[in-house]
């Protein structure tokens, strides 16, 4: 049986902890590192990271890519769409691809 | 011209590298389908994840300023309050999926009590309804979440897969196929010039022998 953890500043996670989800509220980007490989250790399958957090913890995520569990998902925060989450599909497409031809046909 | 590695110019290497060369070409045709039917459905499962990233993204949004506006109407005490003991808890439950030999993970996931209702763990009195709202909104989303999850995880392990089997076929293709062509060619070419070098020595010993015997040149 698999958890789902959120990670982030307070003010963007704490409506997950209603849902029943894991709230892991972080304030700095070393903390953020920390808790995150400490959740994949366990049994989370599913961590969703802020997008403002993961942006510095790019390192970090990218060491979950190719492993199966856990799936560490980025998503808006409060202080808005950086981008971040669109763009590691766009990654993967040019990892597979070589070109990004998904996301310029805009 | 590919450089070559030293090859022993014999019949047995021969056939070996022509056994060889076979299983090649067939492991290259073969990695190629891969590759391309791969690609197929990663192009499928991506074109699914951008739509719902998109979505979700939008919704998170939404719930997001929901849940500001009931920031700014509630003191945070009463906040924090609400929302201290969760009555809701999710657990997923998690098989995989072989996509070509790529295993993908599929979550399923279970609340811990049917009620619907539960996701509100506070009473009703002194929260303000945005925050009701905010949370509805943010469950109403959560289903997609989940899908979001499972599609991007697919995308990235078959990303990494499709890149590893391009190489591969890449290799095959431009290395190993071309210099096993020119070994191959290399040894028959050796082997053709020492069966003319063997024909010409026997020539000459037969004209020298009858010379010897005969006292003649044959012509």
């Amino acid at each position: 049986m698999y958890k789902v953890a959120v990670l982030g500043d307070r003010d963007s996670i704490y409506g997950f902890a209603a849902l029943g989800l894991e709230t892991v509220p972080v304030e700095t980007p070393e903390e953020g590192a920390r808790q995150l490989r400490h959740l994949a250790e366990r049994d989370y399958a599913v961590i969703y990271i802020t997008e403002a957090l993961a942006k510095d913890l790019e390192e970090e995520l990218s060491r979950f890519r190719e492993s199966l569990l856990p799936a560490v998902i980025p998503i808006p925060g409060v202080h808005g769409n950086t981008g971040m989450g669109i763009a590691m599909v766009k990654k993967s497409v040019e990892q597979a691809v070589g070109s990004d031809i998904i996301f310029n046909e805009k | 011209m590919a450089t070559r590695t030293q090859v022993n110019p014999t019949r047995m290497e021969l056939t070996r590298l022509k056994k060889k060369l076979v299983t090649a070409v067939r492991g290259h045709k073969l990695l190629k389908d891969k590759r391309d039917e791969l690609m197929r459905q990663f192009l499928e499962r991506v074109r699914e994840n951008k739509s719902l990233r998109e979505h979700v993204e939008a919704g998170i949004q939404a719930a997001n300023k929901n849940f500001l506006l009931a920031r700014a109407g509630m003191q945070d005490e009463t906040l924090n309050t609400a929302l201290l003991a969760p009555k809701q808890r999710v657990s997923l439950e998690s098989s995989t999926q072989n996509v070509m030999s790529v295993d993908i993970p599929t979550f399923t996931f279970q609340t811990r009590t049917p009620d619907k209702n539960d996701i509100f763990s506070y009473g009703f009195a002194f929260t303000s309804s945005d925050l009701d709202d905010a949370i509805q909104s943010l469950s109403d989303i959560f289903p997609e979440m989940l899908k979001l999850a499972e599609c991007e995880k697919a995308c990235q392990l078959m990303a990494a897969e499709i890149e590893k089997t391009r190489r591969r076929v890449n290799a095959l293709e431009h290395v190993m196929i071309p210099e096993l062509q020119a070994n191959i060619k290399y040894i028959t070419m050796k082997l053709d010039e020492n069966e003319r070098s063997t024909q010409i020595r026997l020539m000459k010993v037969k004209d020298m022998m009858l010379q010897e015997a005969h006292g003649y040149e044959s012509i």
